[in-house]
């Protein structure tokens, strides 16, 4: 009975388009909850808070139509944010030398040390000792990172990824995370020296 | 202030990594004997401590008024859009 076949299967295309149409709205909703943290690491690769928009937008936008892309059960937060860095990369941020990559001279306790040395070693104890520094200060110390330094301690130090999440955004080895992350650390933390003890 | 001392050293080598929760136990071991037994380290730990939460709350901007709605419109331009 060729019209009880037919029936049969409209009904069951009927419950895919469906099934599909809820699967996408919770897609949908999902990913708009990450809206704060994705502008916020956003925010932080580019100059401008407009910049800042239009590629939240952007990513949204690509996000929403390749939303069949994604495996549900799976970090949608970093899926989010490799679109994200992708498309910051296709915009065509400055080309930027290779950094040289010299070891730098100062550890990791330099900041700490400075000043340590320049408000006395019990200071070091308080809880305001950050509070010498300034929020300006490091938003722009940030800002000056080379970009592929900045990318990692954006995505970890405030994107809060971990390691395995960062490489899988920035499509690197974990190896290569951790030694930027490393070293942009030690740089932020001397501009952060010379930007407050000078 | 700087101090040579090799435990110190290695305690400085250590603690990116102890903040991270990313040393073996054996590691967590070493940086935590040291940190327990040395003033100088300690202050330091907790310094660097501080200092990333006051980066991170530093560089944290809210997401601009009316930057969500515009993203929910963009639901309804994606191609295959139900709504």
């Amino acid at each position: 009975m060729a019209g009880t076949d037919d029936a049969l299967s409209d009904a069951g295309e009927a419950r895919r388009i469906a099934n599909e149409a809820r699967e996408r709205v919770r897609f949908e909703e999902e990913a708009l909850d990450f809206a704060e943290q994705v502008y916020r690491v956003a925010r932080r690769l580019v100059s401008t808070r407009e910049e800042a928009e239009e590629l939240v937008q952007d990513t949204y936008a690509r996000a929403f139509r390749s939303w069949r892309s994604f495996t549900p059960g799976t970090n949608m937060r970093a899926w989010l944010l490799r679109i994200l860095t992708n498309l910051n990369v296709d915009r065509g941020r400055k080309i930027q030398r290779t950094p040289d990559l010299q070891p730098l001279e100062e550890g990791d306790y330099y900041l700490a040390n400075k000043l340590a040395a320049a408000e006395g070693e019990q200071t070091l104890e308080q809880d305001q000792v950050v509070e010498r520094l300034s929020q300006n200060g490091v938003v722009d110390a940030l800002a000056d990172l080379p970009h592929d330094f900045r990318d990692v301690v954006v995505l970890v130090d405030i994107g809060e990824f971990s390691y395995s999440d960062a490489a899988q955004i920035l499509d690197v080895p974990i190896g290569t995370v951790m030694s930027r992350l490393h070293r942009g650390r030690r740089i932020l933390k001397q501009t952060l020296a010379e930007e407050t003890l000078s | 202030m700087t101090v040579h001392d090799p435990a110190c050293e290695k305690c400085e080598e250590l603690l990116q990594g102890y903040l991270d929760r990313d040393l073996s136990a054996a590691e967590v071991v070493i940086a935590e004997r040291h940190l327990d037994a040395c003033g100088y380290c300690r202050r330091r730990y907790r310094f660097e401590e501080r200092l990333r939460r006051y980066i991170r709350v530093s560089a944290s901007e809210r997401m601009p008024a009316g930057l969500l709605e515009k993203l929910a419109q963009l639901r309804e331009q994606a191609p295959g859009a139900q709504f």
